[in-house]
């Protein structure tokens, strides 16, 4: 996407000295391989399934708990799965699709920002060059810390929204900006997609970011009006002639621009606001692919009308929920899933005015979600992969009563999936991360040569004994806790415990050979019976460190064999 | 060279305390020839040493067998004991295994040498405890995270994986041939070495499953992250590119799947063969737990679990050696077998034995010292419950005095390995160490003693070379009692009597040895 690279502003003029060391080891050091040479060359055509909306009945229990669970957080733990397993799925889906309480705003940490003191929150500050690092990188950190501690789908839906209505931090440039677009798309995440569409559209982030801020009646900008229609809404259909991309035209691209000239951004009141005066006030015509429609001046509220009148078009919901689809189930759309899936959900979510709660609870509810088909098919983001390492495994976190720590810890996971290639605030372009448009390799994009090994680097460094210290605090997977806390009779049996890792951190069952290859990674030309002697010498020991090592050696040797699995990057 | 650079970086910025055999490289400048020399000092050798680790804990009293303690034996273990008339005899007054018929024909030769009651101060009877120590090469009460070999191996190649495959050191450091990479050879950092399961299947090799994914979307995305791990694996194409360039040549090796020691020893030969650069082989074999059954319930107690498992490690160790012998690469190679513990004295009432202390260790190849280390144990009369085998070497003495011999690892670095320094043992033959020709050239040709047993007179024959000839006569504890030859001798065949008549009978150990060639053999005198 030259184009959009190019419409990029250069980041070293914008990114403030402190940022500049983090973003500059982003840039100068691309990856050596970004796609890699297995990844497809076409799309799979293999059998998907029938299946379609009808309400799910099937059995429920853990296997069918864990993968809803799986798709809807960033790692379920255990207690979560077992929870969900003794519930039903009704009931689950009411607890995944209440949005919690709003979240305290993200705290300065830093004694380079002296506009507040350390533990109080910079979000309504004045700007400052000078802080704009720290602020942006504290920003960050509370972005993931929120999706690190959520447990519905507001988390999984935050991120889609930012996939979604992109911006970048680092080309904002206003870490407060960024705070308020943040908290715009938690609002709406699991809310309406048309009304997030419309508030998005006078986010001062936006209109930053897309130059929304610089058209005018004189001088239309079409950089919003091109990425509404194209990436936001309705989506580019085939070219079928000169100009015409079959859901909308470049003529249409120049009047959307029209109706959306007169807004800037307020860096004081961090808002979006209307000049009358900047504003094109003839009226926009719009070509067949919107039923010749014509906006007439309206104003400050004409851009919802503008927006009501895509959203109105059928496609622009198939759009929504194609993405939704690929977020939450699989890449590959084929016709029968496009009849039998795209088409009702798109239908329900515009009947519905747009809410987008309903139609998740359709979809993950439906025999199709949970057929056989589309389990474990999903490779991990980045994202998915690094915070559900800390819950699955339960590394323990510091708390608020340490903001230093707290925030350090969750920076050092901004850092990991970064290398990873999927760093939060900062998609790779307005188009999001093209692990979920890029066809034909979708998901595979986030694993090659390079990506790989970075993340067996994180489980690595979390299972040595020394763990990853930051600010003073141990980040570590004890895996000897993680085990006394199964039920005593299931950590004693080595099967059993094996078999409890591999529902938590396996996407399916694996294969009677698979489950002998760990037995052997933790009882090396051992009989079963050892680990018990093993473990109960422990237990009736548990301060004497040899015997806690004994049994943590033979775990880690365990878990390191399992997180290097191939199993482990699929959900 | 990345250890270079790494190096130098390090003594630019002069920040890190780094010690290169003892002396802080900062203290030199970066064009210093010495420091030049020194940080090219990674040691070069073609040299192997492979670590079959019997998992378990293996009963040593009935595989080297004390054949002159059979009262107490007999006595403590009655359902388990080998009839002595069915012990293979080493020397006359110790045996092995009936089932170890390859060990005997390789001791017979000269490539086996016996370590008796290797252990270590207050043993542990944890397996996980015990193997941690045996790996780590810690002491009993202290808890060290890292691998005897890996902290050798990190000291070789500081920095790895950083650099790493690189020109010179294209080739894994070490390989653990199974499903877990051996803690033997975890560095600080990370692991020192890979795990293989086979030099064919590379599926197999890296994600040590063989059940193929299915064909569903799982199945698809299943498969393309198997192939870019297999891809990221570093080494794949050295191991591949050395597995292709050797087939393994012995007709010795048992069919694939019937002994898996076998198998694992059979790709450590052909990736030797293959000029793998790889310094440091783990193998091993499970199952040596006995705590029921270790004889058959009925029948000869020479069958059953544990004599089946001594027959493996035999039959493996046997066909590795014809195998290097063949592809000749035997005097590149030693090995060393070792179990976290040894078992009781006595034998428990389901024909089992439980977790014991020390037991004896064997180390083979042609650079081996042929002979048994130590004294038989001692079985007491009647032996109890508790009683346990004590040591005799601490397996840190069998650790450093391999890396020392095998590897020239000066006595510093060993003591910083090991924590502190531990007695030698001389189970590599002298001039093994020192001598950079290869083991074949440190034999003194056509060594031998006959008639052996010795009843009053025997002859000991040798090629000389024309130089200063030195032949003595060492009693079963190393005392010298006869020196039969200690001056120059003319090139050609040589015979020296040797006069039995004075002498007690028993075990001694014929050394004749011409410059860096040295050989012994036992003598039994009756």
């Amino acid at each position: 996407m030259d184009r959009r690279a190019f419409l990029r502003k250069p980041a070293s003029a914008l990114t403030a000295p402190a940022a500049a060391l983090a973003e500059s080891a982003q840039q100068t050091n691309p990856p050596a391989e970004t796609i890699s040479p297995y990844a497809n060359k076409t799309l799979p055509t293999l059998p998907r399934t029938n299946a379609g909306l009808t309400a799910y009945t099937g059995a429920w229990g853990a296997a069918q708990a864990a993968h809803l669970l799986r798709r809807c957080l960033f790692g379920p733990t255990r207690a979560q799965i077992a929870a969900a397993a003794g519930s039903t799925l009704t009931a689950v889906l009411n607890g995944l699709l209440t949005a919690p309480a709003a979240p305290a705003p993200p705290l300065n940490v830093s004694a380079t920002d002296t506009s507040v003191p350390i533990g109080q929150t910079w979000v309504t500050q004045a700007f400052d060059q000078n802080f704009e690092g720290v602020r942006r990188s504290s920003l960050r950190a509370w972005w993931l810390g929120q999706l690190l501690a959520d447990g519905t789908l507001q988390g999984k839906m935050w991120l889609f929204w930012h996939n979604h209505f992109v911006i970048e931090l680092a080309d904002i440039n206003d870490a407060r900006y960024g705070y308020h677009y943040a908290e715009l798309l938690r609002g709406q995440a699991l809310g309406n997609a048309k009304q997030l569409c419309k508030d998005v559209t006078v986010a001062p982030a936006m209109l930053r970011y897309l130059n929304g801020n610089q058209s005018t009646a004189t001088a239309p900008n079409e950089n919003y009006g091109r990425e509404l229609l194209e990436l936001f809404t309705v989506g580019k259909g085939p070219l079928i002639s000169p100009g015409n991309y079959t859901n909308y035209t470049e003529a249409d691209v120049q009047a959307a621009a029209r109706v959306l000239t007169g807004w800037r951004d307020n860096a004081t009141t961090i808002a979006g606001y209307y000049t009358a005066s900047r504003h094109d006030t003839t009226v926009k015509q719009f070509s067949g692919a919107f039923q010749n429609q014509a906006i007439p001046n309206g104003g400050d509220q004409e851009y919802k009308t503008l927006v009501d009148m895509i959203f109105g078009q059928a496609e622009t919901a198939r759009f929504l929920v194609r993405k939704l689809y690929r977020w939450f189930v699989y890449y590959v759309i084929d016709a029968t899933t496009e009849q039998n899936i795209i088409q009702p959900l798109a239908t329900q979510l515009q009947q519905n005015g747009f809410n987008v709660g309903p139609v998740l609870r359709t979809l993950l509810a439906s025999e199709h979600f949970f057929d056989v088909v589309n389990v474990g098919c999903y490779i991990k983001s980045p994202l998915d992969f690094s915070l559900g390492l800390l819950r699955q495994l339960e590394v323990a976190q510091p708390t608020s009563a340490n903001v230093a720590q707290q925030y350090s810890v969750w920076d050092y996971f901004n850092s990991l999936t970064n290398l990873q290639q999927q760093y939060l605030g900062d998609p790779p372009n307005v188009a999001g991360w093209p692990a979920y448009w890029q066809t034909p390799q979708f998901n595979e994009l986030w694993i090659n040569a390079v990506t790989l090994p970075r993340r067996n680097q994180v489980s690595d460094a979390l299972l040595t004994t020394t763990g990853v210290t930051r600010s003073g605090f141990l980040l570590i997977i004890d895996p000897v806790a993680w085990v006394q806390s199964l039920p005593a009779a299931t950590a004693q049996d080595p099967n059993l415990l094996i078999q409890a890792f591999v529902d938590v951190l396996m996407p399916f069952a694996l294969t009677a050979t698979q489950l002998a290859f760990l037995n052997d990674a933790l009882l090396p030309g051992l009989p079963d019976f050892e680990w018990t002697d093993e473990w109960n010498q422990y237990l009736a020991a548990p301060t004497n460190v040899a015997k806690k090592n004994a049994v943590a050696t033979k775990l880690r040797a365990l878990l390191k064999t399992m997180l290097s699995q191939a199993e482990y990057q699929l959900s | 060279m990345k250890r270079r650079e790494f190096i130098q970086t390090a003594a630019a910025g002069a920040v890190l305390p780094v010690l290169l055999n003892g002396f802080p490289v900062a203290a030199y400048g970066q064009d210093n020839a010495l420091l030049a020399a020194l940080v090219n000092a990674t040691t070069q050798t073609d040299r192997v040493l492979v670590l079959v680790q019997l998992n378990g804990g293996n009963d040593g009293l009935n595989m080297v067998i004390p054949l002159d303690q059979y009262s107490g034996l007999m006595t403590a273990r009655p359902d388990i004991a080998i009839p002595q008339a069915q012990v293979l005899t080493l020397t006359a007054q110790t045996g092995i295994h009936p089932a170890m018929t390859g060990i005997k024909s390789l001791y017979d030769s000269g490539k086996i040498g016996v370590v008796q009651s290797v252990g270590y101060p207050t043993p542990n009877f944890s397996h996980f405890r015990a193997t941690d120590i045996w790996t780590s090469a810690s002491d009993s009460n202290v808890t060290w995270t890292t691998g005897w070999a890996g902290r050798y191996l990190d000291g070789e190649y500081p920095g790895f994986p950083t650099g790493y495959p690189s020109t010179q050191n294209p080739d894994p450091l070490a390989i653990t041939v199974g499903s877990v990479v051996s803690n033997c050879v975890q560095g600080p950092t990370v692991n020192m070495g890979m795990a293989i399961a086979s030099t064919s299947s590379f599926y197999q090799l890296l994600t040590g499953t063989v059940d193929t994914a299915p064909n569903t979307p799982a199945g698809h995305e299943l498969t393309f992250i198997r192939q870019v791990v297999q891809q990221t694996q570093v080494y794949t194409s050295a191991i591949q590119r050395a597995a292709r360039a050797a087939s393994n040549l012995s007709p010795m090796w048992p069919t694939a799947g019937q002994n898996t020691l076998a198998d694992q020893l059979k790709i450590v030969a052909q990736l030797i063969a293959g000029g793998l650069q790889t310094r440091i082989y783990c193998v091993n074999l499970g199952g040596f737990d006995t705590h029921a059954l270790q004889v058959p319930a009925t029948g000869s107690t020479t069958t059953g679990t544990h004599a089946t498992l001594l027959g493996k490690v035999s039959q493996a160790v046997e066909a590795f050696q014809d195998d290097l012998r063949r592809l000749g690469v035997q005097d590149r190679v030693v090995g060393m077998t070792f179990s976290e513990f040894g078992r009781r004295i006595k034998a428990n009432s389901g024909k089992g034995t439980d977790h014991g202390a020390a037991a004896p260790l064997l180390v083979f190849g042609t650079s081996v010292n042929p002979r048994i280390h130590g004294q038989n144990v001692q079985v007491p009369l009647n032996a109890g419950v508790n009683d346990n085998v004590p040591m005799q070497y601490d397996f840190r003495s069998v650790y450093a005095s391999i890396l020392q011999d095998w590897f020239a690892v000066p006595a510093a670095t060993l003591t910083t390995l090991f924590g502190r320094a531990f007695p030698y043992v001389p189970v590599l033959r002298a001039g093994v160490a020192t001598g950079t020709a290869a083991a074949a050239d440190l034999n003194v040709p056509n060594f031998s003693v006959y008639p052996n047993p010795v009843r009053e007179r025997a002859t000991i024959a040798f090629d000389a070379e024309g130089g200063h000839v030195q032949v003595l006569l060492f009693d079963s504890t190393g005392r010298e009692v006869r020196r039969l030859v200690d001056r120059v001798l003319p090139r050609g065949p040589q015979q020296l009597p040797l006069d039995a008549t004075t002498l007690a009978a028993g075990t001694y150990y014929c050394h004749a040895q011409e410059g860096p060639r040295l050989s012994a053999r036992l003598v039994v005198v009756e």
